[in-house]
């Protein structure tokens, strides 16, 4: 499958990427000789075939809905760009 | 022997027998990572901290505490988080990262012992299989330090073999334990998915991601699975199967054992000095005693499509929480949040995250996810019954680790597919999660060549008896890069 520089930049904005113009055309090729690659699985036939998430079908273990950890906002703040009064802060979002 | 060549169950019994002493080996493997400079394995070295613990483990020892590995000086991939210390996963992202907690896996080998030297060099996010993407720059191999160590443990590896630890920690979500351990001539276990706790490594592909230990030998693999292995309320993927005693089945006979040649892992693409030396390493098996068969894995061809739509995909998903505001980088004078978002995220990424970041993106956008996402699950259980229907004929399966061995510094950093095949023996250990291993067997124009052993889920006691069984008929685990001068070659 090709991948066009429209695409490319389509998924840019998806996941709060941005490229540049040289960036653009490489990301369209380089993409597009993954994808070629990963073309090859519909070779084989899967009608049927239940998808594996999990290598031993494992489900999700749930514990008690029980408090088991402490508050640690210092801790966590300290690795913080920008901080205020115990708030996490970010550019002015309304005006 | 010097001390940095002797295996950790040799250091053991040195410490234990007062040879020396566990700051006097410290401080050994702490000149040695100066010396050594040059081969970038370690992105932290943490000096201070790793002698005032050799400290602490001489005097418990004195005071009669025996610890597992008591005063062993080990490193950390810098994908584990170590409280205090940074946490970088090789990332400009996290680049001013210090981690708020420790690992599980860095909690239980400290409760051991061990003596933390550092944090070992990766590529970026785990993302790579040369170390050439890492932020920190390419580890050097230290057989030859114009090529590349492998990835993207590449930095525990080239540590390891180099003689600047005794043993490191990895991780493999596509075979980034056993390809840098075939490329630097050390052993690297990659265990049954599940069976050593994910909590505090930093995400790439959380299905196939699993750490393991990389050791000078099978013997010392097996004592550091012990500790690494077992159950975690902190990670729900973690198996609740009792640990064995690793080491117990270790000097088990290998007659009778059944081992199966995987015939599509010997079809074109393997280099031929490569093969002979994995010729050799069945001669040797047989010798031992095993009956060698050939056995087939019809979808082993589709492992590497399959791999590069799941592992992005996890990967798209876990690294959207990269976003600038809570910890990792952030760009300087956003002009308003999605600036600040796509800026941080942009500028603290390097290409191949950013890469695999847009093909996750992609396989799972609406239209597509069938097609791709769906249609990978559903090959990834081919491959998984392709192992269970070989595992009803044979006890492990033996192949090559990788096609070639380690190739030059930049040589494939401008062809990413030539890059990914480089996986192409490895990845199906990730996708059916099955436990495997690498182990030196011979050189290849004298740079090492690591083969690979497969077990059934569980069987790391398998593979790690026979790869020991082959330890002790061979010494190609006991060759070191020696004295590779970088300074002069490089």
């Amino acid at each position: 499958m090709k991948i066009t520089e429209t695409v490319v930049k389509n998924i840019a904005d998806l996941t709060q990427l941005t490229f540049n113009e040289r960036e653009l055309a490489s990301f369209s090729t380089s993409m597009s000789d993954i994808l070629e690659l990963v073309e090859q699985m519909q070779q084989v036939d899967t009608t049927g075939v239940e998808p594996m998430s999990n290598p031993l079908d494992a489900t999700q273990r749930l514990r008690k809905d029980a408090v088991t950890e402490e508050n640690q906002r210092d801790t966590y703040q300290s690795i913080a760009p920008e901080t205020e009064d115990g708030l996490y802060l970010v550019p002015k979002v309304i005006e | 022997m010097t001390l940095h060549e002797r295996s950790i169950i040799e250091q053991l019994d040195d410490l234990n027998t007062g040879k020396y002493s566990a700051v006097e080996l410290t401080r050994h493997y702490l000149d040695r990572i100066q010396q050594q400079e040059a081969l970038n394995c370690y992105i932290t070295v943490m000096e201070e901290k790793a002698l005032a613990t050799a400290n602490a483990a001489d005097t418990a020892r004195a005071e009669g505490h025996n610890h597992l590995l008591g005063g062993i000086p080990i490193a950390h991939k810098d994908i584990f988080c170590t409280k205090g210390i940074k946490t970088s996963a090789g990332s400009k992202m996290l680049d001013s990262f210090i981690a708020p907690y420790d690992a599980t896996v860095v909690a239980r080998l400290a409760a051991a012992g061990v003596v933390t030297l550092g944090k070992t060099n990766m590529d970026e996010f785990a993302m790579g299989s040369s170390n050439e993407t890492s932020f920190y720059g390419p580890v050097l191999n230290p057989w030859d330090p114009t090529r590349v160590p492998g990835g993207s443990s590449g930095g525990s590896a080239a540590a390891v073999a180099a003689g600047l630890c005794a043993a490191a920690t990895g991780t493999d979500t596509g075979g980034s334990i056993r390809q840098p351990s075939a490329h630097c001539g050390i052993t690297g276990l990659k265990p049954t998915y599940g069976r050593i706790s994910r909590w505090g490594m930093i995400a790439f592909a959380s299905s196939l991601d699993q750490a393991g230990p990389m050791a000078r030998t099978a013997e010392d693999a097996a004592l550091l699975l012990q500790v690494m292995s077992g159950s975690d309320s902190l990670d729900s993927t973690s198996l609740a199967d009792p640990v064995p005693d690793y080491r117990a089945d270790l000097s088990r006979s290998l007659e009778g054992l059944r081992i199966g040649l995987c015939e599509d892992f010997f079809a074109t693409g393997l280099e031929a000095d490569s093969e002979q030396v994995i010729q050799e390493a069945i001669a040797v098996f047989e010798q031992l005693g095993a009956k060698i068969s050939r056995v087939a894995l019809p979808h082993i061809a589709q492992s590497i499509p399959a791999y590069y739509v799941i592992a992005p995909a996890e990967a798209s998903a876990n690294l959207s929480r990269f976003d600038g505001i809570r910890f990792g980088y952030r760009c300087e004078n956003p002009s308003n949040l999605e600036d600040l978002y796509r800026r941080s995220r942009s500028e603290g990424f390097g290409e191949e995250v950013k890469r695999r970041i847009m093909i996750g993106a992609f396989t799972l956008s609406t239209g597509y996810y069938d097609a791709y996402y769906r249609k990978a699950q559903q090959i990834r259980r081919l491959i998984k019954n392709d192992f269970q229907t070989a595992f009803e004929q044979v006890d492990i399966l033996l192949g090559p680790t990788s096609p070639q061995p380690a190739f030059k510094l930049g040589e494939k950093t401008e062809d990413q597919v030539a890059m990914y095949l480089q996986d192409i023996y490895t990845i199906a250990g990730n996708l059916a999660g099955l436990p495997a291993m690498s182990i030196p067997a011979g050189f290849s124009s004298k740079l090492p060549v690591g083969v690979q052993l497969i077990g059934n889920y569980m069987q790391e006691g398998r593979i790690l008896n026979a790869a020991h069984q082959f330890q002790q008929q061979t010494d190609w685990h006991l060759r070191s890069p020696g004295s590779v001068d970088v300074e002069a070659k490089g």
